[in-house]
């Protein structure tokens, strides 16, 4: 028998009981196998990937779905497109860049938008002071990539005096904090 | 917490959660619930650059490492180890696939009982486990809720007011819990029985997932129940709703194996011997089919009808018959049929006599 995906034997036959008309049956080569038994069950891009198609058979014209394709998170860059292609978004600020077009997908995911579980003792201080701690490490890497080191580390300094702000731990200064190995 | 690079020492022992006790543990292997965190400061992993990955496992392994009764957990570097050694920690359960095969900085910090694991860099940040042998889902909780909580007085969580924990993929969000438990069900899948019954488990919002072939943990007769959603819930809400379902599948097993006893006791009693004479004397075995012969002894050890093995042998064997374990255990690599002819030999001295007494077969 051969693989559902590809041209290779099957070598794994997984029942997945799950499935909307009952037990389904996937007969799959090794790699194939390997990819569909490493995602957490239930298959999340199977769930994100459906939710989305209910979503846009409730009304999105091609040319919203364009446009909502090309929306960037402005903190870590990620487009809806590419979370659309990966079922993983880019950063924590996504949830509430993106709040619009996440909550139809939440709700078909989980039948709820609310949260009811436990909360951290203690909140982040400041949830800006986070976003912009990403938005500074992407600007660094930036700055590295195009060879300007002076600007680089200027960001490293201001990402060590947010780390100080947020007023817990000593920054994770890597040469303090290193690893033994 | 200590750096570990001795594996091996683990290889010959096995996890607290295949001792084979705990209840209901003649068709629950384990319980396991996980947790699945984020940092607020750090983009999630898909959008991490490796300085990013290296700053979030140091960050990390420094903060942990300033938590209280941590001076026992052993610290292993993911991406330092061998192809072999991150199998031999996929196999324990220890770690997941994913965080195995990835790459970049990522590591997982084990406690010496191997009841819990946090792997770092995962799919998220962070990934908390908490793991127990047969059915206890309310003291996995109480732990791995404690575990959050100690890391939680050192680490800023991605959290948002409304949603809750905010995750990698949205399917993790709120709760970020997943409670699943390893069900051994060989008498539902005889009687032909166990499709039916998960139909019928499909308005209830668990998912039930069989695995077979080779390269998986459990093959055949094991099934896995988890929570579907994790939003909208709370965390023992959710762990109350997949212990509700457990016991039905539970009593549906039960009451299928009695049918086989009443219906023909001997046959089953033929059947499993077998499956035990075949482990016993093979020459050469694949670990698809030593699944399929320990499943089937398992269930006639646990049935009365085998006396000379106990389950915590039979669950090591599951474990140390699997590729990178038998490689571990014999001290180096080995290409799959010579796996195949160690294997035998391991099976034939562990289920008849060296180790364990003679086994008989009734
Ligand atoms: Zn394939
Ligand atoms: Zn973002």
């Amino acid at each position: 028998m051969k693989c559902q995906h590809c041209e290779k034997p099957a070598t794994f036959h997984i029942t997945e009981l799950t499935g909307a008309d009952g037990p389904k049956v996937l007969h799959l080569c090794e790699e194939h196998a390997r990819g569909f038994l490493s995602q957490d069950s239930p298959t999340p891009m199977a769930s994100v990937a459906s939710a989305l198609a209910k979503q846009l058979k409730l009304g999105q014209t091609k040319e919203e779905l364009a446009e909502l394709d090309r929306k960037a998170c402005p903190v870590c860059g990620i487009t809806f497109y590419e979370f659309r292609n990966a079922g993983r978004l880019g950063c924590p600020y996504d949830y509430t860049h993106f709040q619009k077009d996440l909550e139809p997908l939440l709700s078909n995911i989980h039948d709820s938008l609310e949260h009811h579980g436990k909360r951290p003792k203690r909140m982040a201080p400041n949830a800006d002071l986070q976003a912009q701690a990403i938005q500074l490490r992407r600007e660094m890497d930036e700055a590295v990539e195009r060879e300007d080191y002076e600007r680089a580390s200027e960001i490293r300094d201001q990402l060590r005096g947010l780390e100080a702000n947020e007023n817990q731990d000593p920054p994770a200064d890597s040469s303090s904090e290193s690893k033994e190995s | 917490m200590q750096q570990n690079e001795k594996l091996d020492e683990l290889a010959g022992r096995c996890g607290e959660w295949l001792r084979g006790t705990g209840p209901e543990s003649d068709i629950v292997i384990s319980s396991r619930i996980r947790l699945a965190r984020n940092l607020g400061d750090f983009p999630f992993i898909r959008r991490c650059t490796n300085e990013d990955r290296l700053a979030i496992e140091r960050t990390v392994a420094a903060r942990m490492n300033k938590l209280e009764d941590w001076n026992d957990v052993r610290y292993i570097n993911v991406d330092e180890l061998s192809e072999v050694d991150r199998q031999f920690l996929v196999e324990r359960q220890l770690i997941s696939r994913e965080l195995s095969e990835s790459e970049g900085a990522r590591a997982v910090a084990v406690d010496p009982e191997e009841q819990f694991s946090v792997m770092i860099n995962e799919e998220d940040h962070l990934r908390l486990q908490v793991m127990h042998s047969g059915l206890d889902l309310t003291k996995a909780w109480q732990q791995i809720n404690h575990l959050d909580d100690l890391i939680e007085g050192a680490i800023t969580y991605a959290f948002h007011p409304k949603y809750g924990y905010l995750t990698a993929c949205p399917t993790n969000v709120g709760t970020g819990l997943r409670v699943s438990v390893m069900m051994h069900l060989p008498a539902l899948v005889i009687t032909r029985q166990i499709d039916k019954v998960f139909r019928s488990l499909q308005k209830i919002s668990v998912t039930v997932r069989g695995l077979y072939g080779e390269g998986s943990q459990f093959t055949g007769d094991f099934y896995q129940v988890s929570n579907q959603i994790t939003l909208g819930k709370s965390e023992s809400e959710l762990v109350e709703q997949v212990g509700e379902v457990v016991p039905v599948l539970i009593d549906y097993e039960r009451r299928a194996r009695q049918f086989l006893v009443d219906q023909n006791e001997q046959d089953l009693h033929d059947d499993v011997s077998r499956a035990l004479g075949i482990l016993c004397t093979a020459k050469k075995i694949s670990s698809e089919e030593t699944m399929h012969y320990l499943s089937k002894v398992r269930m006639g050890v646990n049935l009365g009808l085998i006396e000379s093995v106990a389950v915590k042998k039979i669950n090591e064997l599951f474990i140390h018959t699997q590729p990178a374990h038998l490689q571990k255990l014999h001290g180096r690599l080995l290409g799959s049929s010579d796996r195949n002819v160690q294997r035998a030999s391991y099976l034939q001295r562990h289920l008849s006599g060296e180790d364990g007494g003679p086994a008989e077969l009734n």
